[in-house]
């Protein structure tokens, strides 16, 4: 069945069922699963068809992750690279840069990790430093990035590097493809106030990437790091709740786990671990959770507790409303929008929320963190972790921005820096940028 | 469960809008709120007869037009983007309902039709305590009298009880809180037309003595009729809130884009800007309120009382907060007379606490989770 034939929910439900009758399969490899799915075009439906989708739109494709709930089959690896990498390549790259990345990205050979922030360079993310200077046909890398998830495990980097310092700061960057494992790259976690380190510095001290890695433009990497970032918001937001059940791991250094079969890796830990991680689920059962935390406290009568589980509740069922909403107003199925900043910014609340109802129930309790703590240290963990989703991914302060400008249509805010060249800038907390 | 309009409902809401904008135009408002009628009979009748507006969801054997919930709460909100001054709610919201909940199918076929081509502005007149908005407490009597009732006791925050035809009363007999249906011209009735913070919302004060009235469906059956009765209207004034809330926000970014500060539109700081983000955040939220709640209560799913608190909660501090800040974003002239803010910030304070408060709602909202009934 071609693309062109579905066009509604049965016919993408027939053609989902026909799929997975011929190659689902839980006794073949983890990554010939992959394959499967890359080369048919349904694990990524909302992808083009000529770029291993199905042209489906996003209530459509919505209906193909359905079925593949319901056959409990595992989908793409859910890292960045399938959220932003791969989309960004899509939109901007060569057909030769498509080939050689989008589908090392779907089965799991590559996983890819986001070169964008920098210690001087957070919500004016143009104003970065790292350079990247042309020696024959590679580039030479020097310079920093931060809060860089995953960059231990990633192979690849989707590295904004200023190529030309003579030009305004948006006019002289450039997106790269980057290798992670070589020399000159120095990771370094960070850790964060949980005392986890999900992100990590990158040092650069003349790394290379070939000239061909460049991903759309020389100098044009400003537009393409929009497509990234649009996408991040909506990953980010509430869009996140679509998709398959549980995803494949990524990168050369889980190959071994690709090599299992598709049945031990569902019954696997990390099967149920990747599919509980998921954003909404996440939100979803922390109501379920905290009614039960008050519920066994006894504090289910408290006016306070009371008012705090209904906002909870509010908060985020009106966070699932707006995504339906936003999907179905998006017809053509895009669902890239300014308006994702909305999402966004929601989930900010939602969990600023989450905290505050916990810590409520939990009264004095929620002095004690880990198997002392209420909820086995979860009500600790999570109000640490609540400063976060406003922060990363774009601020609030920068949704907003976004938001007025973009959906609201208010003028813009003068930007001094914007047309002045990037070698004259201040940028960050130091005078003057690398030259 | 669809969270969209349909064609034919967005043509609906576009031909309302249009309406009002020619018959609810700020110069009207502000002439009708200054009347103790409180609104304009001439546009009453002709949204009757031109648009239907009044049958528009009630049934067809009672002279309605049989449409569903959904095309009343795009009435409902166009009403509430142009501060309609009419007995609507009153009428149709409040009335129309309870006499559909009561089941009575002879005193539906006697008062509906009158309601429906709006021949008979109705009300329903149950408060009696300013903190209670629910059948309990109700201490106004119904005494047998031959074939009939009659009812003693004091009702507040009647909304248009001075203008009504027909006032549905809640009052106790033997059996519990029950429904009445008591005529305008009926002895022993008095009606006081209150002082309101809303202007463009009436309310009256009600005194009954030894006045007859025809009981409505059975003794004691008020309880549920409210009950009922309230889910469906906090919903459909969550529409309306919503609607007014959507016209802040228009009022906000349009006056941000031209009122010019130290050489910019004030727009163009953040200081506003953001305001005006969370603002739309507020209203896209709310609109998924009330639509969720009214697709619940077309549909008449076992969430409805769930959703319907949750919509009444949210929309009303969505409105509370828009109109805030509109009046905050416009300055001086926000804070005049002579600008529309405050007749948008009268009704978002109102309306915040009728039918019950952001805080009760979320109350009863929590004490649903708790005993196991959310989703």
């Amino acid at each position: 069945m071609t693309s062109a034939d579905l066009t509604t929910p049965d016919a993408v439900r027939t053609a989902v069922r026909a799929f997975l009758d011929e190659s689902f399969d839980r006794d073949i490899p983890l990554r010939t699963w992959l394959e499967r799915l890359a080369d048919s075009g349904w694990g990524t439906p909302q992808w083009p068809s000529q770029w291993f989708g199905k042209g489906l739109s996003t209530p459509l494709a919505a209906v193909a992750f359905d079925e593949f709930r319901k056959a409990k089959a595992p989908g793409p690896p859910a890292g960045l690279g399938r959220m932003l990498a791969a989309p960004t390549i899509i939109a901007h790259g060569s057909d030769e840069v498509k080939k050689r990345y989008v589908r090392s990205i779907l089965i799991g050979d590559e996983a890819w990790c986001q070169l964008f922030s920098e210690p001087g360079a957070g919500s004016d993310l143009a104003s970065l430093q790292t350079r990247a200077e042309l020696d024959g046909d590679e580039y030479v890398v020097n310079g920093q990035k931060v809060w860089t998830s995953g960059a231990r495990g990633a192979d690849l980097g989707m590295l904004l590097a200023r190529t030309d310092v003579d030009v305004p700061k948006h006019r002289g960057i450039t997106y790269f493809a980057f290798e992670m494992d070589q020399p000159g790259v120095e990771v370094r976690p960070l850790k964060q106030i949980t005392g986890d380190a999900m992100f990590a510095e990158v040092f650069f001290t003349d790394a290379r990437v070939p000239a061909a890695n460049i991903i759309g433009e020389l100098n044009g990497g400003w537009g393409v790091a929009m497509t990234t970032l649009m996408n991040e918001r909506v990953g980010l937001g509430a869009g996140s709740a679509l998709g398959f059940p549980m995803s494949a791991p990524a990168g050369r250094r889980v190959k071994q786990q690709l090599e299992q079969s598709v049945g031990e890796f569902i019954d696997s830990e990390r099967g149920g671990a990747v599919a509980a991680a998921s954003a909404g689920a996440m939100v979803g059962r922390g109501i379920d959770q905290l009614v039960d935390l008050a519920t066994k406290s006894g504090r289910g009568d408290d006016v306070n507790v009371r008012q705090q589980i209904a906002r909870l509740y509010t908060l985020t069922k009106l966070n699932t409303w707006n995504g339906l909403r936003a999907k179905e107003a998006s017809k053509s199925g895009g669902g890239l929008s300014p308006a994702a900043s909305l999402g966004k910014l929601m989930v900010s609340h939602v969990t600023r929320q989450w905290r505050e109802t916990a810590m409520t129930i939990a009264a004095g309790d929620a002095m004690l963190a880990g198997a002392d703590g209420p909820m086995d240290g979860g009500v600790a963990r999570q109000a640490l972790f609540a400063p976060a989703p406003s922060i990363y991914g774009g601020s609030d302060q920068v949704q907003r921005n976004i938001i007025g400008e973009r959906v609201l249509g208010l003028p813009k805010d003068p930007d001094v820096s914007r047309d002045v060249p990037f070698r004259d800038l201040r940028v960050g907390t130091q005078n003057k940028p690398a030259s | 469960m669809t969270m969209t309009f349909s064609p034919e409902q967005d043509e609906l809401r576009s031909s309302v809008r249009r309406f009002l904008e020619q018959k609810s135009k700020s110069t009207d408002v502000r002439r009708l709120m200054e009347t103790e009628e409180g609104y304009d009979p001439a546009v009453w009748s002709q949204m009757a007869e031109q648009l239907g507006l009044q049958g528009l969801a009630l049934p067809e054997e009672h002279g309605g037009s049989g449409y569903g919930f959904l095309e009343q709460i795009v009435v409902l909100e166009e009403m509430g983007r142009a501060l309609l001054c009419a007995p609507y709610f009153s009428s149709i919201v409040l009335a129309a309902t309870a006499l559909l909940q009561s089941g009575d199918e002879a005193a539906q076929k006697d008062l509906l039709p009158g309601i429906a081509d709006g021949s008979t502005i109705a009300t329903l007149a149950w408060v009696e305590n300013a903190d209670s908005w629910d059948a309990s407490g109700i201490t106004t009597t119904a005494t047998r009298s031959g074939d009939g009732y009659t009812l003693d006791g004091r009702k507040t925050l009647v909304l248009d009880g001075h203008i009504a035809n027909l006032l549905l009363v809640v009052a106790q007999t033997d059996n519990g809180p029950s429904l009445f249906a008591v005529d305008a011209e009926a002895s022993g009735l008095t009606r006081r037309a209150l002082e309101t913070l809303d202007l463009t919302r009436k309310l009256a004060a009600v005194e009954l003595n030894a006045t007859p009235a025809r009981l409505i469906g059975d003794e004691g059956a008020a309880g549920r009729i409210l009950d009922k009765t309230l889910q469906i209207a906090i919903v459909a004034l969550s529409a309306e809130q919503v609607g007014a809330a959507q016209r802040c926000l228009d009022m906000s970014v349009d006056y941000a884009k031209l009122r010019v500060q130290f050489g910019r539109p004030i727009g163009s700081f953040q200081a506003i800007k953001h305001k005006c983000a969370d603002m739309l955040l507020e209203v896209e939220s709310a609109k998924s309120a009330a639509y969720y709640a009214a697709w619940a209560i077309a549909d008449d799913t076992d969430e409805v009382p769930v959703v319907a608190s949750l919509a009444k909660a949210y929309c009303s501090d969505a409105f509370a907060s828009a109109a805030t800040e509109t009046i905050q974003i416009h300055g001086g002239i926000g804070f005049t007379w002579e600008h529309d803010a405050h007749l948008y910030y009268r009704r978002a304070k109102s309306t915040e606490q009728f039918l019950g408060s952001p805080a009760e709602h979320r109350d009863v909202l929590a004490g649903l989770l708790l005993s196991g009934q959310g989703s």
